[in-house]
């Protein structure tokens, strides 16, 4: 993993309880947890979405409107979103996230899950799916998705004077997508994005992912290749402040650093802005020092999140098919 | 003048919103000045310039496929547009008074998922969100969706309508959280859902709704349902009728003519001079119309390839090829009419000795206003007195420099003249373009 740089990324589970505050407040707690996370030196944030209002709660602010919302006011810091795609609509959704990444030059991410409250159903007018249902749904949505932001070569745009074309057309493909329970015939209504495709993140197995995601109990899942994903992260909860374990996070993160490339980090923190702080101030320096060398994926301006993970620009299946 | 169209003081003013299209030959993309139609900061730059103005609103269409032309991705065009709410949920950062407006169709969303949405940009925006609602029926679009082309021409007022109360219902049941009984249930043979309410009021209590519909159906269905009609009635008389026209049929919604507000789409083509705006609006009309897109124009009537003919010389003495399998060119383009159309089209241009590139510039320049900025500052004065115009939505011929003129040379003669703010009257989008409160207005009704 050495030359793999260490990915400790902030698991943001706040969607919610956002909505619950007055909007000027809303916005400033919003901005202000991800410059932070920026600043403590996270290589990205996720946004958590539910789409539904539990008894007594509110729905999500939309987690891909979260994420835009930061972009102009962070730099380096990677924007990956959660999404429930079972039950919307996979064009719109791929132009959500090619859209955010173009907003944030190059620093978006997707988490699609599997989601399995069957309420989502009904608000979409539909019966619920099976869990297989909701996998295969979810596994179409990557593929769809990855097909539409490749659909436009990056040079489709050619602004050719002398023959009137503002576009050239045979860099523009239909994707032709079949899935199970739905066509999409492309291109996407939006540039390739800066990226080429925003980072994919999802649960081990899942085709089609830069990132797989395993529990960190059981992180030698790492070594596996069923993974099928060139990363590996950790998902870990923990709690840092006030007196917090801070001491315990840094350790448990060298060991970690050992076997996957990077962790998710949820904080169970009572003030979330005082942990993201004290990661910041007091954690990751002493990863830093006591992490023998390895080296962690740190945000800076200008880098997309592919660069910071040390990920290559994909280049459009298209574009490959015509060189081949 | 009737009595009744005279304008109340409070709104005895112009606005302006602008659209930034992304699509059409409208914007030009070949002058050196032509920046890029997909760069975030091109997006920063219309938007801030807009609010520097005073701007009532920013617009981002809907893209649902890319054009097509004869079968083939329409090349001649700008083209690729962002996702509409994503884009101004980034751009709600960046600017602090200005309304962000996104088109979203009823007939290719969902209405829980999409009302979820404009609630999250209208909280994010502190109040600044709008919803240009439209409507689409036509199957060739329906390929990138699920359901595929599912909706008959003839029902997209009704998913409209029933999609609109149920965005509506969603919003207003969130001024509390989610009690464990309180979904919202609605049935309906084009719309089924249920669900609690997802988020709370913004400061404005909803987005605010545009709708563009010109058909009898679409006007019945902004007087039922829209805070804000745009339309295509740009000059003064049009506007006058049409304002008139849909203003007769508030009462039997039980609302009252405050409750809407009318903003034409407009083009302006502004100098210090009338003999320099004419000059500019040549150049437009050249760049605009480049040799390719004049037959273009022609193509899609004719419904034939048509590059044989010389964009400098007479319009096809051919009739249109009819084939009514062509679902992109819709129903208004496909049979007698484009006939007729064509006819027309060639009579007219025979009569005045136009080419058909001058022929298309022509028509194409018909809806823009020219002249001196302090000739347009009169005219709009009388458009304000006429009380059928609130504002003029705006689509810049450049981006992103394309607003400069109208915010530097024409707002501040407006400004003179006491028909333009100073200020941004409020914060929210409501507010800012002179709509009553909600609740006032809700009471209203009730």
């Amino acid at each position: 993993m050495s030359s793999t740089p260490f990915a400790v990324v902030l698991g943001l589970e706040d969607g919610s309880s956002l909505a619950e505050l007055e909007p000027p407040t809303l916005v400033e707690a919003l901005t202000r947890r991800v410059r932070s996370a920026e600043r403590a030196g996270f290589t990205a944030v996720t946004f958590d979405d539910a789409p539904l209002a539990d008894a007594g709660r509110y729905a999500s602010i939309d987690a891909v409107q979260r994420a835009a919302f930061v972009a102009p006011s962070t730099q380096g810091i990677g924007l990956i979103p959660r999404t429930h795609p079972a039950y919307t609509e996979p064009f719109h959704v791929a132009t959500q996230l090619a859209s955010l990444d173009w907003a944030s030059r190059g620093r978006a991410g997707w988490w699609p899950v599997a989601a399995s409250d069957p309420r989502e159903a009904g608000a979409a007018g539909q019966d619920p799916l099976t869990d297989a249902e909701l996998a295969r749904e979810r596994d179409d949505a990557i593929e769809v998705s990855r097909r539409l932001w490749d659909s436009w070569e990056d040079d489709a745009v050619i602004t050719d004077v002398t023959t009137g074309r503002y576009l050239d057309a045979d860099r523009l493909h239909y994707v032709d997508f079949v899935g199970a329970r739905y066509t999409v015939k492309g291109p996407l209504i939006t540039p390739r994005p800066p990226q080429g495709q925003p980072l994919v993140i999802g649960d081990a197995g899942a085709p089609g992912i830069d990132v797989a995601l395993v529990d960190a109990l059981h992180a030698d899942r790492a070594a596996d290749p069923e993974v099928g994903a060139p990363l590996v992260w950790a998902l870990l909860r923990a709690t840092v402040s006030p007196a917090g374990d801070a001491e315990a996070l840094v350790q448990r993160l060298v060991e970690l650093s050992r076997v996957v490339d990077g962790v998710h980090l949820v904080l169970e923190d009572t003030d979330l802005d005082a942990g993201i702080d004290l990661v910041g101030r007091a954690v990751l320096p002493a990863f830093d020092r006591v992490s023998g060398g390895i080296r962690r994926a740190v945000p800076r301006p200008g880098r997309t999140l592919r660069d910071t993970l040390g990920l290559e620009r994909p280049l459009s299946r298209y574009a490959q098919k015509e060189i081949a | 003048m009737t009595a009744e169209q005279r304008p109340s003081p409070a709104r005895r003013r112009i606005q302006f919103g602008v659209f930034f299209q992304g699509v059409n030959f409208h914007t030009i993309w070949s002058r050196p000045d032509s920046g890029s139609q997909h760069d975030f900061d091109s997006f920063v730059t219309v938007a801030q310039t807009a609010e520097r103005g005073l701007f009532s609103a920013f617009f981002l269409g809907e893209g649902l496929r890319l054009r097509e032309h004869l079968g083939r991705i329409h090349d001649l065009d700008v083209a690729g547009r962002p996702d509409a709410q994503t884009q101004l949920a980034a751009l709600a950062a960046v600017t602090e008074r200005i309304g962000l407006v996104a088109t979203q169709n009823t007939t290719y969303n969902d209405p829980y998922d999409l009302a979820r949405r404009l609630a999250s940009l209208d909280l994010l925006s502190d109040g600044r969100a709008g919803w240009n609602v439209v409507t689409t029926d036509n199957a060739w679009t329906g390929e990138n969706f699920r359901r595929g082309g599912w909706l008959d021409h003839a029902d997209r007022y009704h998913r409209a309508a029933e999609f609109v109360r149920a965005a509506q219902r969603l919003w207003d049941g969130g001024a509390a959280p989610a009690a464990a009984d309180g979904d919202i249930a609605i049935e309906d043979r084009l719309l089924r859902l249920r669900a609690p309410a997802p988020l709370p009021p913004s400061r404005q209590g909803r987005p605010v709704i545009f709708q563009a519909g010109d058909s009898d159906a679409g006007r019945e269905f902004a007087a039922s349902s829209a805070d804000v009609i745009f339309s295509a009635h740009g000059g003064l008389d049009d506007a006058v009728a049409f304002a008139a026209d849909v203003r007769r049929r508030l009462p039997a919604y039980g609302r009252s003519r405050d409750e809407l507000a009318f903003f034409p789409g407009q083009h302006f083509i502004l100098a210090d001079t009338a003999a320099q705006a004419q000059e500019k609006a040549e150049w437009v009309g050249q760049a605009q119309v480049s040799p390719q897109t004049a037959i273009r124009f022609l193509e899609p009537i004719w419904g034939t390839d048509l590059s044989g003919y010389d964009p400098d010389g007479p319009l096809p003495d051919i009739d249109p090829v009819i084939d009514e399998a062509d679902g992109q060119r819709g129903a208004s383009f496909q049979g007698r009419r484009a006939v007729e159309t064509a006819r027309s089209w060639r009579d007219s241009a025979a009569a005045e000795g136009l080419s058909i590139r001058q022929f298309v510039i022509r028509q194409s320049a018909r809806r823009a206003i020219v002249g001196s900025f302090a000739d347009v500052a009169d005219l709009l004065v009388r458009y304000v007195d006429s009380g059928a115009v609130d504002g003029f939505n705006v689509s810049p011929y450049l981006v992103p420099g394309g607003l400069d003129d109208i915010v530097d040379g024409l707002i501040p003669l407006l400004q003179e003249r006491g028909i333009y703010p100073t200020a941004y009257p409020g914060t929210t989008l409501r507010e800012n373009l002179g709509l009553p409160a909600l609740t006032d207005a809700a009471d209203a009704a009730a």
